[in-house]
């Protein structure tokens, strides 16, 4: 039996073009919910899950037990081993992604709608009955190993790494969610199921799912695939309070590029004044090539390939990052003009051009997001994980249109502090 | 911009499906550019490319790099657009654009709103043929092109060691410089080399238009008749003979060392067919060979030394049948701790003897054929992937036809020939091996 809580078509204009996307909110008779948009054309399906909380879970003293735990469930599950269950998802030619992220575990599929059932299944054993198999895991574990020992010698993993232990100490988002080489080689079985246990769990699932099926069949098929995963899990990790110092701290490596990473306190997704930052973040350093530290730093000075500023409201903690990368003897230059860009701009605020130029980016790019079922799926879930009503989409951009120069440039002085901007840097800086 | 919003039950989209080759559409211009369109009109969503048939493997001796820095320099204005002002323009329209190199070619592309088409074509038809530079901005993006390669080759010992197996591989193919250039060369680079470039290669009849989302054909062809067709085509468009390979008579050998690799390994590249126009069922062969050596968990080299040996972390061979000239064909052994690289290439080199006399497993070419099979349903999803694919073949000296036949002539190659196309191409004297390795463990 079906139950339609909410159904819901939301006018997508991509001024003035248009496309409608028809989200309908799913509960299945064993009351999981899901995100549904029916889009029959292509014969395949695209689903997305998540459980929020992720390598974040890792039990004290057992880092990198939920990353190596996702890494083993296409390694063997109900009766079959590694090789039955990849021979299995290939003759159905299913493509499934398990990943982990410090705030949840993502599980994607796409599968076929000429043997949907039979690849759902196969998902569903991955996700319900893994195998863990001693022999799989000695051998994840030494891929696991191998990609530690490189983030080791890798200037981009060093500083992120040195930058997260800085910021947020003990917490779990102050260590690499991999594990050390320790830690990892110390996981048991019994870790890897409990870490199983404890994150895959149906009071921090979240499901969406777009393609070539019907409300009537998405039900009950989410009730076979999941309904099996116990109702709670691992109590969720506490809320971290990341601490900034205005430090400049270098890490010793012998490469001809410094790698610098720096940052600031961010902003909560909830907070009133979010979308006033975003279009502040989107001019200081977003992802074009008009932002004014891609301006000034790699188009009137030459000084980097690439810089970017962004905010990053996680789960646990809210920063605002940025990355740049300039060779050992101009780093110290880089990193004086993003100081100065960073103080300008929190004193002297953004100008009417500029705000305009960014809300057109923001609200013109944003419908073009909804292109595909895959990505329209990836979407949705981000939505419900980041608990945004099934409206948000037909809000959003008059959100964003909404906001004020008077708003931008108080967020600015209010947000933006280049005393306590922090950088790390790795490689051998010159003048820094 | 919203125009409303409706409470409805079950409103899906109205859609027709839409079958291969049935997407696309092609034509040429009267000045002989060539234009593609994919449709799909589920979105109102277009990526707008122009591809040229030149790439750094097309420059002259002496400017490696030209290619790629003169991409960069096609952001810098124009006799009517400012420097910045072609990306802030899209970036106005809620879109984003950049711009790739590779050996056989140069490309733009823009991601815009369907009915922001025009505007684009306007804007990179412009550019075609007005860019206007000056000497000053020429030198900061040389810079920033250096620290390009900072950031992608000389922090990267990865890098910095495919880069030299290349240049073993070819001994007078430009293939063996690589894309971004040699940095010497780089960093003298400068005005003139690029405007040369520029005006021997950037012309209609050497270009492609390819347009693919939520667009009419008909449409298309009459922008692009009243942007792209009124430039004149270069007359003087040398002809692609590229210095090809002499006989490789010689296996060569390389140690590449640097105290920043964690995790050493061993790679060997085979000197392998491309696919040429009308004839690709050798390419074909080596497309489903690669598959088999190295796709994934079921693959032979992964069954064997990941699984059944215990000797390797992680294992793959490679091959891109699209290419203008002779590509490669490369296999990787990357082995857990304690076991040396000349066992893990001993173990490889056995392992691909073992498979040249069992030949191939029937179930596992049927598996690969079905997830082939299965690419061209995913696919369209994602049109940008699939114009994408269009432009690398038609660059690399592909037709439509060639593009469109390649999915049924994968499905009719058998286990004999994937078998023959491997003795063929397994042969030392065309091979480079490679050891990437740490300085402590050479000295051992």
């Amino acid at each position: 039996m079906m139950r339609f809580v909410l159904s819901f078509v939301a006018l997508m204009a991509a001024v003035p073009a248009m496309a409608e996307i028809a989200i309908k909110e799913v509960t299945s008779p064993g009351g999981i919910k899901a995100w549904l948009v029916e889009e029959p054309s292509i014969p395949f399906m695209a689903l997305e899950i998540r459980f929020k909380g992720g390598t974040s879970l890792d039990a004290p003293g057992k880092r990198g037990a939920t990353n190596l735990m996702v890494g083993l469930l296409e390694e063997g599950a109900g009766d079959l081993d590694a090789q039955g269950f990849a021979k299995a998802g290939e003759s159905l030619a299913a493509q499934f992604g398990y990943d982990s992220g410090d705030d949840a575990v993502a599980i994607s599929a796409r599968v076929l709608s000429e043997n949907r059932d039979e690849a759902l299944e196969l998902l569903r054993l991955s996700l319900i009955a893994p195998s863990f198999p001693e022999t799989a895991l000695e051998r994840v574990r030494n891929q696991v190993l191998s990609g530690i020992r490189s983030s080791l010698k890798d200037p981009d993993k060093i500083a992120s790494a040195r930058f997260n232990a800085l910021v947020f100490g003990d917490h779990p988002y102050g260590s690499d969610e991999n594990g050390t080489l320790e830690s990892v080689s110390a996981l048991s079985r019994e870790d890897i199921v409990a870490a199983h246990r404890g994150a895959l769990a149906k009071d921090r699932m979240y499901v969406s799912a777009v393609g070539d099926i019907t409300a009537e069949e998405l039900g009950p098929l989410l009730d076979r695939l999941l309904g099996e995963l116990p109702e709670t899990g691992a109590a969720m990790p506490a809320q971290s309070a990341p601490q900034i110092t205005g430090t400049v701290d270098v890490v010793d490596f012998d490469t001809p590029q410094s790698v610098a990473i720096f940052g600031q306190a961010g902003m909560h997704r909830d907070d009133p004044d979010f979308f006033a930052a975003y279009l502040l973040s989107t001019i200081l350093g977003g992802g074009g090539f008009e932002s004014r530290l891609m301006t000034e730093v790699r188009e009137k000075r030459g000084l980097t390939y690439g810089i970017y500023s962004y905010l990053v409201p996680k789960d646990l903690a809210n920063l605002y990052l940025g990355s740049v990368a300039s060779a050992n003897d101009r780093i110290g230059e880089t990193i004086a003009v993003i100081r100065e860009e960073w103080a300008k701009i929190s004193s002297e605020g953004v100008t009417a051009e500029e705000l305009d130029a960014a809300k057109a980016l923001l609200t013109g790019a944003y419908p073009l997001r909804f292109d595909g079922n895959s990505s329209i799926a990836n979407i949705m879930v981000g939505m419900q994980v980041d608990d945004m009503p099934i409206d948000y989409m037909v809000t959003r951009n008059d959100k964003v249109n909404a906001v004020t120069l008077e708003d931008v440039n108080r967020v600015a002085r209010e947000l933006l502090d280049p005393e306590t901007l922090m950088f790390v840097v790795v490689g051998k800086p010159k003048g820094v | 911009m919203l125009r409303s919003l409706a409470l409805a039950l079950g409103v899906a989209l109205c859609a027709v499906p839409v079958w291969a080759n049935d997407l696309v559409t092609d034509f040429t211009l009267d000045n002989g550019m060539q234009v593609v369109v994919v449709e799909d009109h589920r979105a109102p969503v277009v990526v707008h490319m122009v591809w040229y048939r030149a790439g750094s493997a097309d420059e002259k001796p002496g400017v490696s790099g030209v290619a790629h820095f003169l991409e960069h320099l096609l952001f810098k204005g124009t006799d009517t657009l400012e420097p910045g002002e072609f990306s802030a323009t899209v970036a106005a329209q809620g879109g984003r654009d950049n711009a790739f190199t590779s050996y056989d070619y140069t490309a733009y592309f823009q991601r815009v709103a369907a009915d922001r088409l025009e505007l684009m074509m306007k804007m990179e038809s412009d550019r075609m043929v007005n860019i206007r530079l000056g000497e000053e901005e020429i030198l900061t993006e040389r810079d920033v092109i250096i620290e390009e390669r900072n950031m992608r080759v000389e922090n990267s010992p990865g890098a910095l060691f495919r880069e030299q197996m290349g240049a073993v591989q070819y001994y007078n193919h430009r293939y063996g410089v690589p894309i971004i250039g040699w940095r010497h060369e780089m960093e003298q680079l400068g005005l003139q080399d690029a405007l040369e470039y520029y005006g021997t290669y950037y012309a209609p009849n050497n270009a492609i238009l390819i347009v693919a989302g939520d667009v009419e054909p008909d449409a298309v062809k009459a922008l692009a008749e009243q942007y792209y067709g009124v430039i004149p085509a270069n007359p003087d468009l040398p002809e692609r003979a590229r210095p090809q390979e002499p006989p490789q008579t010689t296996p060569r050998r390389m140690v590449y060392t640097d105290p920043r690799v964690a995790q050493p390994y061993v790679t060997r590249s085979y000197l392998a067919p491309e696919r040429n126009p009308g004839d690709q069922r050798q390419a074909a062969a080596l497309t489903l060979l690669g598959e088999i050596l190295g796709g994934g968990t079921t693959s032979v080299l992964n069954q064997k030394l990941q699984f059944e040996q215990k000797l390797s972390v992680y294992t793959g061979a490679w091959y891109s049948g699209v290419s203008l000239d002779r590509t490669t064909f490369n296999l990787t052994v990357v082995p857990v701790p304690g076991v040396s690289l000349q066992e893990a290439e001993d173990a490889m080199d056995a392992a691909v003897a073992e498979f040249l006399e069992t030949g191939v497993d029937a179930e596992q070419l049927e598996r690969i054929k079905m997830q082939l099979r299965a690419a061209q349903i995913y696919e369209r999803d994602d049109v940008g992937r699939l114009a994408n694919r269009y432009g690398r073949a038609l660059t690399s000296g592909l037709t439509i036809a060639d593009i469109q036949e390649w999915p049924e002539i994968l499905q009719s190659v058998t286990g004999e020939e994937i078998v023959a196309a491997a003795r063929a191409v397994f042969e030392k004297k065309n091979s480079v091996t490679g050891w990437l390795m740490a300085e402590e463990e050479v000295t051992q």
